[in-house]
C-alpha cells in the first residue's frame, strides 16, 4: 500500500477517462451521423454533435439499399454482411481445424521430415498475405476461385499462427495423461477427441476470437478477387460508397461503419477474458 | 521441448497434417516461389511476351525516386505511429494498472477498437476530417489550421498516422498491461523501501523491465504499419496527395493491379518479404532472449 | 538503532458487510538492538504485521512507533528501515553492485562512500567477487545474501526479514542462520524476522512473538516459550515432536489440560499404563507412540534405552515439575 495519496488516484481515472474518450470519439461522432440525413450533413458546419432523428430510415436503406433523395443507389449491406460473416466463421473454424489437427501430428507422433513440415508451417508466420498478393491471385485466378467464398476464405487459411499457439499448448499437456488414456485402451484419434479436445478449450475459444475478427476485417483480399458485388465483404462495401466523383451519402456510409463494426466489436467484448488471455499468451 | 510418450502409426500423421501442408503449398509457397521468379521478368507493354531479366527490375527500383520516396515515407510514417501507439498506450496502461476500482470497465472501454478494421477505421477518422462537415477539420480551421489532407501532403500523413495510432492503441494497451503486472510487486516494494519515488521507480525498475514487451510491441507495430494499414491509406487517401502517402504495400497493390506492371510489382513485394523476415528474425532471436529473467 | 512500539495494533480488510478483521490488538515493545522473532503457522497474520512496520501496509487501529516516533502516516522510504524479502527482490536487470547501491544513490550518497560501504558489506557477506554479476547468474544462497547486503548497506534503524530463509535448502537453511545469528553480533540492529518454522524462531531469537489467527499468543524469549507456554498453541507450536496434550489425564481436575512435553516422560516400572502403537527410531533417539484411553501422545526416548515392543502395554512417569496445566475452554495457562 504505498503512496496513498489521494490525489495520485484521482489522476489515474482521469487520464482514463481522457483516454477512453478519445478512444471514443470517432465512434461516437459516427453513430451520430448515421442519425441524420445526408443533407443535414452536408450542410451543417459543422456537422451537429447531438444525434440526428433519421436513424431508422438511415440504417435501413443501408441494410437494405435503394435509392436516396439525391439520386445515389446504394447497395444492400445486409447482404455484405452475411458474405462478410460466412467467410470470418469459414476461415475461422477452417484454420482452427487444420491446426488442432496438423498441432497434433507435429507433436504426438514421430514421423521422418517432421522436422521439415514444422519449418515449412512456421516460415508462414513470417509472411502476411499483402507481400505476396500478385501471384497468390495469379492462382486462385488460374483454380477458378475468383468470386467465390472458397477464393475468399482459403489463401487466408495458410498461416500458421494457430498451429503454433496449438503446439504452445499441446507441449504442456503432461504426458501420464497420454500414458493413461494408452493403458485404457484408447487409440490417438480417441485420445485427441476426449482428451485434448477438451483441454484446449480456452486456446480455441481465445483463437475463435482473434481469427474471426481477423477474418471479417480482410480488406485488400477481398478487393484483389471480387469483381461481382454479391460477394462483396461489408468492409469492402463501406469504402465502395466513398466515391469521390459522385456524391458521397455519409449517413449511410456510417450507418454501415457501425454495422460493419458490430458484430466483431461484440464478440471481443462478450469473449473479452479469452481473448485478452489468448492474446497475450500466443506472442510469448 | 520435446515429447517424452509418441503415437506409433505410418499413416496418421501424413493425414493429420496432409489439410494443412496442402494448403501451405499451393497458396503460400508457390506464389511465393513465383513472386521470387517474376521479379526476375518483365512483360512487354502488351502483356503478350515475357522475358528473363535478372536483377534488372530491381536495379530499376532503386533507381526509381517514387520507389525510394515511397520506402522513406513508410518508415517514416511507421515510425510515427509506433512510437505515438506505444507512449499513449504506455501510459494508460500505467494508469489502468494503479486503478483498483473500474479497471475491468476501462479495459473494456480501451480495448474494442481491436475489432475495427483498418479500412473501416480510415472511413471514421476520413469522415471527422473531411471537408466541409468534417468535425475535427472545422474545429481546426477555428484555431487558424487550414486543413486539407488532399493538398497537403504532412496533413495526409497526419490523417493516416491519427487513424492508424487510434486501432493499434487497444493492442499495445493489452500487451504493456500485461507486462505490468508480470512485474513481481515485491520489486516494486523492495524500490520503495531503498527510497525510490514513483517516478525514479517507473524510470529505473518497471521500464526496464518491460523492455521485452516494449521491444517487441515496437517490432509488432513496425510490420502492423507495414502491411495492416492497406485499409487506411485506401480509404483515406489512396496515396496522395500525389504519392506523398503511398506507402510500400499500397504501392505494391497499385502498381501490380491498377498500372499493371508485374514484374516491378513482383519485385517490391520480395523486397518487403525480405524485411519482414528480417524483422521477424530480429524479433524471435532478441526478444526471446531477453524475456528470462 | 532504534527500539520499536507496537501498541494494540490492529489490521482489518474490506468495509461494511465484507469487513474482515486480520489481527486484533497485538502489543509488544521491543529494545533497541533487539532480535525479535515473529513465528506462527500459515495465515496467522506474521507477514501483514511485518509489512504494517515496513509501511507496505496501512494501520487499521493502534500505533506503531520506531524510535520514539509514530510511523503510521509515514511512506516506508521515511521510515529509514531496511526489508530482506522472501523471494529476495533483487532488481535482476542490474548487477549486485548496482542492486546494493541503489538506494544510497537515491539518497544522494557520494560515490566514494557509496563504493565503501557496497565493499564492505560485501566483505562481511564474501559476495566480493559476485559484485558484477547479476542476479539471474547466482544461486539461491547467493541470492539470498545479496539481498542481506542491501539491507545492511544502508545502515537503517531496524532490519525486517520476511521469511528469508524458506527459500533456501534445509542445509543452506542451517548454515544462513549462523549467519544471521554472526551477522546481528556484529552490527546490533534492531531486527524484526518472520518465519514459520520454530526451529529458526528458537535458535534466532532474543524474544519472540508467537502468532495464531491474528492474536499475539505470548512474547517471550526461547526459554519462557519453551517451559512456559501461555497458551495450549504455544505449548504445541513449539518444540519437536510437539508437546503432549491430554484432556483427561490422571489427577487431573475437569475442565483442565494437562501438558507434558515428549522429553518429560520416563518409561519404566511406575507410572501411568500405555498401550504402544508404533516405535520411529531417528538414530540417537526413538519415538514411541503410545495411547492413554484413547489419547494419543509422543514419548521420546534414547536410543540405547531399549524399544518398547509394538502392541504391548509399558509404564511411564512424567517429571512432576515439568507438567503444565491448561484451561480447556480458553487455552490459556492455569
Amino acid at each position: 500500500m504505498i503512496e496513498k495519496r489521494p490525489g495520485l488516484t484521482v489522476l489515474s481515472h482521469v487520464v482514463l477517462i481522457l483516454g477512453v474518450l478519445i478512444v471514443g470519439f470517432p465512434l461516437y461522432i459516427t453513430f451520430i451521423g448515421s442519425t441524420q440525413t445526408s443533407e443535414q450533413i452536408a450542410q451543417a458546419f459543422p456537422m451537429s454533435l447531438i444525434p440526428g432523428n433519421n436513424m431508422l430510415e438511415t440504417y435501413r436503406t443501408a441494410l437494405f439499399g435503394g435509392e436516396t433523395q439525391a439520386g445515389s443507389r446504394i447497395p444492400a449491406a445486409a447482404p455484405m454482411m452475411w458474405v462478410s460473416l460466412v467467410s470470418a466463421l469459414v476461415i475461422t473454424i477452417g484454420k482452427i481445424a487444420i491446426s488442432l489437427l496438423s498441432a497434433f501430428a507435429i507433436v504426438y507422433f514421430r514421423f521422418p521430415m517432421r522436422n521439415l513440415v514444422f519449418w515449412m508451417i512456421f516460415v508462414t508466420l513470417m509472411l502476411p498475405v499483402e507481400v505476396r498478393i500478385g501471384p497468390t491471385y495469379e492462382v486462385v485466378a488460374n483454380l477458378g476461385m475468383l468470386n467465390t467464398y472458397a477464393g475468399l476464405t482459403v489463401p487466408l487459411i495458410a498461416s500458421a499462427t494457430a498451429t503454433f499457439l496449438f503446439r504452445q499448448f499441446f507441449l504442456t499437456v503432461p504426458d501420464e495423461l497420454v500414458e493413461a488414456a494408452r493403458m485404457d485402451g484408447a487409440g490417438p484419434m480417441r485420445f485427441f477427441k476426449d482428451v485434448l479436445l477438451p483441454l484446449s478449450k480456452t486456446s480455441i475459444a481465445a483463437l475463435f476470437v482473434i481469427q474471426f475478427i481477423y477474418g471479417w476485417n480482410q480488406y485488400l483480399w477481398p478487393l484483389l478477387v471480387t469483381t461481382d458485388e454479391s460477394m462483396y465483404p461489408v468492409v469492402m462495401g463501406i469504402k465502395r460508397l466513398i466515391s469521390g466523383d459522385s456524391y458521397t451519402e455519409w449517413n449511410v456510409v456510417m450507418a454501415t461503419a457501425i454495422l460493419a463494426m458490430l458484430p466483431p466489436a461484440l464478440v471481443v467484448i462478450f469473449m473479452q477474458r479469452w481473448f485478452v488471455k489468448g492474446l497475450v499468451d500466443t506472442e510469448k | 521441448m520435446e515429447k517424452r510418450v509418441r503415437f506409433k502409426s505410418s499413416w496418421l500423421p501424413w493425414a493429420l497434417i496432409a489439410p494443412q501442408m496442402a494448403i501451405v503449398l499451393v497458396f503460400f509457397f508457390w506464389p511465393a516461389a513465383q513472386a521470387l521468379y517474376q521479379s526476375l521478368l518483365t512483360q512487354d507493354p502488351f502483356g503478350l511476351s515475357t522475358e528473363f531479366v535478372g536483377l534488372e527490375n530491381f536495379r530499376r527500383l532503386w533507381a526509381d525516386d517514387t520507389y525510394l520516396a515511397s520506402f522513406t515515407t513508410t518508415a517514416v510514417f511507421s515510425l510515427l505511429v509506433a512510437v505515438i501507439g506505444l507512449s499513449i498506450a504506455l501510459l494508460l496502461a500505467v494508469y489502468a494498472d494503479r486503478v483498483l476500482k473500474g479497471s475491468g470497465v476501462y479495459k473494456t472501454l480501451l480495448i474494442w477498437p481491436y475489432a475495427v478494421a483498418p479500412v473501416v477505421a480510415g472511413v471514421l477518422w476520413l469522415f471527422m476530417f473531411a471537408s466541409p462537415m468534417g468535425v475535427v477539420a472545422y474545429y481546426l480551421r477555428a484555431v487558424g489550421i487550414e486543413w486539407n489532407h488532399l493538398l497537403d501532403a504532412d496533413h495526409a500523413m497526419t490523417l493516416i498516422v491519427a487513424a492508424a495510432v487510434w486501432k493499434q492503441i487497444s493492442y499495445n494497451f493489452l500487451f504493456f498491461l500485461a507486462g505490468l503486472q508480470s512485474i513481481p510487486k515485491s520489486l516494486i516494494e523492495a524500490a520503495a523501501i531503498d527510497g525510490a519515488g514513483p517516478w525514479r521507480r517507473f524510470w529505473s525498475i518497471v521500464f526496464p523491465l518491460l523492455s521485452p514487451t516494449t521491444f517487441f510491441l515496437l517490432v509488432i507495430n513496425i510490420v502492423y504499419a507495414f502491411f495492416d494499414t492497406f485499409g487506411i491509406v485506401d480509404a483515406t487517401t489512396q496515396g496522395g496527395p500525389g504519392k506523398d502517402t503511398a506507402i510500400l504495400v499500397y504501392k505494391v497493390y497499385y502498381d501490380g493491379f491498377k498500372a499493371l506492371d508485374m514484374g516491378g510489382s513482383a519485385a517490391q513485394s520480395v523486397v518487403l518479404m525480405v524485411v519482414v523476415i528480417t524483422l521477424t528474425v530480429i524479433q524471435f532471436r532478441f526478444v526471446e532472449k531477453k524475456v528470462q529473467y | 538503532m532504534a527500539s520499536i512500539s507496537l501498541r494494540n495494533v490492529i489490521k482489518r480488510y474490506g468495509s461494511g458487510k465484507t469487513e474482515l478483521q486480520v489481527i486484533h490488538g497485538v502489543n509488544a515493545e521491543i529494545t533497541n538492538g533487539e532480535f525479535i522473532v515473529i513465528v506462527g503457522p500459515s495465515g496467522c497474520g506474521k507477514s501483514t504485521l511485518l509489512r504494517m512496520v515496513a509501511g507496505l501496509e496501512e494501520v487499521s487501529g493502534g500505533d506503531i512507533c520506531i524510535g520514539e516516533r509514530i510511523v503510521n502516516e509515514l511512506e516506508p522510504a521515511e521510515r529509514d528501515i531496511a526489508m530482506v524479502f522472501q523471494n529476495y527482490a533483487l532488481y535482476p536487470h542490474m548487477t549486485v553492485f548496482d542492486n546494493m547501491a541503489y538506494g544510497l544513490k537515491i539518497k544522494k550518497v557520494p560515490i566514494a562512500e557509496i563504493k565503501q560501504r557496497v565493499d564492505k558489506a560485501a566483505g562481511i557477506l564474501e559476495l566480493g567477487h559476485l559484485l558484477e554479476r547479476k542476479p539471474r547468474e547466482l544461486s539461491g544462497g547467493q541470492r539470498q545474501r545479496v539481498a542481506m547486503g542491501r539491507a545492511i548497506v544502508r545502515q537503517p534503524q531496524v532490519f525486517l526479514f520476511d521469511e528469508p530463509l524458506s527459500n533456501l535448502d534445509a542445509k543452506l537453511r542451517a548454515q544462513t542462520r549462523l549467519e544471521i545469528q554472526k551477522l546481528h553480533r556484529e552490527l546490533g540492529i534492531t531486527s524484526l524476522f518472520v518465519t514459520h518454522d520454530q526451529v529458526e524462531a528458537m535458535t534466532l531469537a532474543e524474544r519472540m512473538i508467537v502468532m495464531n489467527a491474528g492474536n499475539m499468543e505470548q512474547f517471550g524469549t526461547p526459554e519462557e516459550v519453551y517451559s512456559r507456554p501461555a497458551t495450549t498453541f504455544v505449548a504445541s507450536f513449539i518444540g519437536s515432536p510437539p508437546m503432549n496434550l491430554l484432556k483427561n489425564a490422571p489427577g487431573g481436575k475437569p475442565g483442565q489440560i494437562l501438558g507434558v512435553r515428549p522429553e518429560h516422560l520416563d518409561i519404566g516400572t511406575e507410572g501411568w499404563a500405555l498401550h504402544v502403537d508404533t516405535v520411529e527410531l531417528l538414530g540417537a533417539e526413538r519415538l514411541v507412540h503410545a495411547r492413554l484411553g484413547d489419547e494419543k501422545l509422543i514419548i521420546r526416548t534414547h536410543e540405547d534405552q531399549g524399544a518398547p515392543v509394538v502392541g504391548s502395554t509399558i509404564h511411564a512417569q512424567p517429571r512432576l515439575d515439568r507438567l503444565h496445566w491448561f484451561d480447556a475452554a480458553t487455552g490459556k495457562r492455569v
